[in-house]
C-alpha cells in the first residue's frame, strides 16, 4: 500500500501526462482496488494497481490456529469460491500427514469444487459484462448463482463461508432430497446458459472486447499467470488433468482454449469452462450415494461420532481433546494445489510436528494474475482500463489475504 | 517420497557439489547457496523448461542462523514438474531478486520483503504491497507480538 505526500501530488500534476486514481472505491474495481494510471489524454501510459485495502493477515493468523480451525480462514480469501480453497488447502494437510479419505468424500469434494466454480463464473459473467454497461445479465447471473448458493445452503447451513471440506473429509453428510434438487439444477441450467449467450453473441461485446488487454504465452508465463488467462493464450494448463486431485482423472472433460489472449478470449475461455463444470457435476452425481462415509476413519483426526461420546468417556475425552487441542501432523513440508475459477490455488505448510502450522502460506491466483494488469493497459484506453479489470477476474480478498 | 530423478540429477550434474536434495512427501526439493541461485534459476527456466514460477515466500525460523529461508515453487507445463528450490539467508543478508528471470517474481518478492522483511537485491521497486509504507516491523515475523500492547 503507498500513499502520496502532497509534493508528489503536485508534481505529479505539473507534468504533461496526468496521474489520476482509479480507486479504491471505484464500483468497477471490484472491491477495493487502487489503480494509479498515468495518463497522455485517454492513453493509458502506465497503470500501477495498489493493492493492501483488504490485507487481513491470514498468514499470521493461521499460525495460532489448529490445522482444522485454519481452514474457516480459507474461505475468507477468494469469497466467490470458498470451496475450491478448502479443497487445496485440506488436501495439502491430508497429503502430510498422508491421510486416507473416502471415496465417496473425494467426489462430493469434485461435485463442490465444480458448483462453486460455476457460480464464481457466473458472478464472474455478470459483473464482467455489468463493466461493459449491460446491466439485465447481472440481474439472471445473480438469480442462477443464488440456486447453486441454495445447494450450498442446504448442506452446509450457510450461504457465503461453509468451511464445509475439512481435513479428513467432510463437515456433514448431504441433506436429504439433495440429490434430486441437484439434478434439477443441472437439467435447467443450459436452458439458462442459452439465454446468457444470446445477451452477449452479438457484434457489439466482440468489437468491444476483441484485441483489448493483450497478453501473450510468453507473457503470461512470465507473470506467472494461471488459470483462464493462461489457457486464453492457447496454453492447455488445467490442474485438473495435469495433476489429477480427487478422482478427476475418472471424469471425462475439456479444457476449453483460445489462442488470441485478449479480453474476448479470456472471456469465451470462462464461458465454455462452465459447460465443463457442468458435464462433470452431472458425471459425479450418480457416484454419489446418498448415504455413506463422508470423514476418513482415523480416529486420530475424525471427532468420535455422537451416539459414542454420549456413552462413552473415552469418547467424550477424545473429542474434547481434538477440539481443544487439534491433531498433531508430521513435521516436513508440502505444496498442493488445485485449479480453482481463477487460476492455481496453493497451499504451502511448514509443519514443526505440532498442531499448529509454523508456517501457512497461499499461493493464491488473483494476487499473481492481477500482476498482468500494467502489461493489459499499457498503451490503451481508460475505459479499456475497466474492462481489463474485469476480464482479469479478481477478488480483493484473494488478492490481499 | 517422490524422487524425480530426471531433474534432480540434472542439477548435480550441472552443479555438482552445490545442490543440497530435501526430502519431501510431495515433490522434488533441492536447497540452494544463494551465490548461486541466479544461475540455478536462469538455467531452470532457460533450458530445463520451467517456465512458470508459482510462488515466493519467506520462511522464518527464528531463533535459527541463519533466520530466513526463501521457497521458490517453479513449474514445468510441458512436462508437467514441479521443484522446490530453497536458499537460507541471514538476518542482514540479501538475496537476489529473481525479477529478471521471472517478472512475476515483483510482488512475491515485495511481499515477502513487507511481511518477513527479507531484503531482495537488484530488485525494480522493493517497497511493501501489503501494509502503510510508515508501518514498523514485519508482521510475519515469528518474534513480531501477535497481540497489541493492553490498553486500560
Amino acid at each position: 500500500m503507498a500513499t502520496e505526500t502532497p509534493a508528489e501530488l503536485r508534481s505529479a500534476l505539473s507534468r504533461d501526462t496526468m496521474v489520476i486514481n482509479l480507486g479504491p472505491q471505484h464500483p468497477a474495481t471490484h472491491g477495493v482496488l487502487r489503480v494509479r494510471l498515468e495518463l497522455d489524454g485517454e492513453k493509458v501510459l502506465r497503470a500501477e494497481p495498489v493493492i493492501g485495502y483488504l490485507h487481513t493477515g491470514f498468514e499470521k493468523t493461521a499460525e495460532t490456529h489448529t490445522y482444522q480451525q485454519a481452514t474457516t480462514l480459507t474461505d475468507r480469501m477468494d469469497y466467490l469460491a470458498p470451496m475450491s480453497n478448502n479443497l487445496a488447502y485440506v488436501l495439502a494437510v491430508e497429503k502430510l500427514m498422508g491421510l486416507e479419505v473416502p471415496k465417496r468424500a473425494q467426489y462430493i469434494r469434485v461435485l463442490f469444487a465444480e458448483l462453486t466454480r460455476l457460480a464464481s463464473h457466473l458472478v464472474w459473467l455478470g459483473t464482467a459484462v455489468m463493466d461493459l454497461g449491460a446491466m439485465s445479465l447481472f440481474f439472471y447471473c445473480f438469480r442462477e448463482r443464488e440456486i447453486i448458493l441454495d445447494l450450498v445452503e442446504a448442506t452446509t447451513g450457510v450461504r457465503m463461508n461453509p468451511s464445509y471440506f475439512r481435513v479428513g473429509g467432510l463437515a456433514y453428510d448431504l441433506p436429504d432430497g439433495f440429490h434430486s434438487r441437484c439434478q434439477a439444477f443441472i437439467d435447467d441450467f443450459p436452458r439458462w446458459m442459452t439465454s446468457f449467450r444470446g445477451l452477449i453473441e452479438n457484434t457489439l461485446v466482440e468489437d468491444r472486447l476483441r484485441g483489448v488487454g493483450m497478453l501473450n504465452r510468453e507473457q503470461a508465463l512470465a507473470l506467472s499467470v494461471t488459470g483462464p488467462m493462461l489457457r486464453a493464450t492457447g496454453l492447455a494448463h488445467d490442474l485438473r488433468r495435469a495433476e489429477p486431485y480427487c478422482f478427476y482423472d475418472e471424469f471425462d472433460f475439456q479444457i476449453p482454449t483460445r489462442t488470441e489472449g485478449d479480453s474476448y478470449a479470456r472471456m469465451w475461455v470462462r464461458i465454455e469452462e462452465m459447460y465443463e463444470s457442468l458435464a462433470i457435476v452431472r458425471q459425479v452425481l450418480p457416484k454419489i450415494t446418498p448415504r455413506g462415509p463422508f470423514m476418513t476413519a482415523d480416529r486420530k483426526v475424525a471427532l468420535p461420532p455422537r451416539e459414542e461420546i454420549y456413552g462413552n468417556m473415552e469418547a467424550l475425552i477424545h473429542q474434547f481433546k481434538l477440539v481443544s487441542q487439534g491433531f498433531p501432523v508430521p513435521k516436513g513440508e508440502v505444496y498442493q494445489a488445485v485449479e480453482g475459477p481463477r487460476g492455481e490455488m496453493g497451499f504451502y505448510l511448514v509443519s514443526d510436528g505440532g498442531p499448529r502450522p509454523y508456517r501457512w502460506r497461499a499461493r493464491t491466483p488473483s494476487f499473481y494474475n492481477l500482476q498482468s494488469l500494467p502489461e493489459l493497459c499499457r498503451g490503451e484506453l481508460v475505459a479499456d482500463v475497466i474492462v481489463n479489470i474485469g476480464t482479469v477476474d479478481i477478488v480483493l480478498g484473494d488478492v490481499d489475504k | 517420497m517422490i524422487t524425480e530423478g530426471g531433474i534432480l540429477d540434472a542439477l548435480n550434474a550441472r552443479f555438482p557439489g552445490s545442490i543440497e536434495v530435501v526430502p519431501a512427501v510431495d515433490q522434488a526439493s533441492v536447497r540452494v547457496d544463494k551465490d548461486i541461485l541466479r544461475a540455478v534459476m536462469e538455467w531452470l527456466r532457460l533450458e530445463q523448461g520451467y517456465e512458470l514460477l508459482l510462488d515466493v515466500c519467506g520462511v522464518d525460523w527464528f531463533p535459527a542462523r541463519p533466520r530466513f529461508e526463501v521457497v521458490y515453487h517453479v513449474y514445468n507445463p510441458t512436462r508437467p514438474e514441479r521443484l522446490r528450490v530453497k536458499v537460507l539467508v541471514g538476518q542482514n543478508e540479501e538475496v537476489e531478486s529473481m525479477t529478471a528471470v521471472w517478472p512475476g517474481a515483483n510482488w512475491p518478492e515485495r511481499e515477502a520483503f513487507d511481511l518477513m522483511g527479507i531484503t531482495f537485491r537488484n530488485h525494480p521497486d522493493l517497497t511493501r504491497i501489503y501494509m502503510p509504507e510508515d508501518w514498523e516491523g514485519h508482521p510475519l515475523r515469528k518474534d513480531y507480538p501477535v497481540a497489541g500492547p493492553r490498553v486500560d
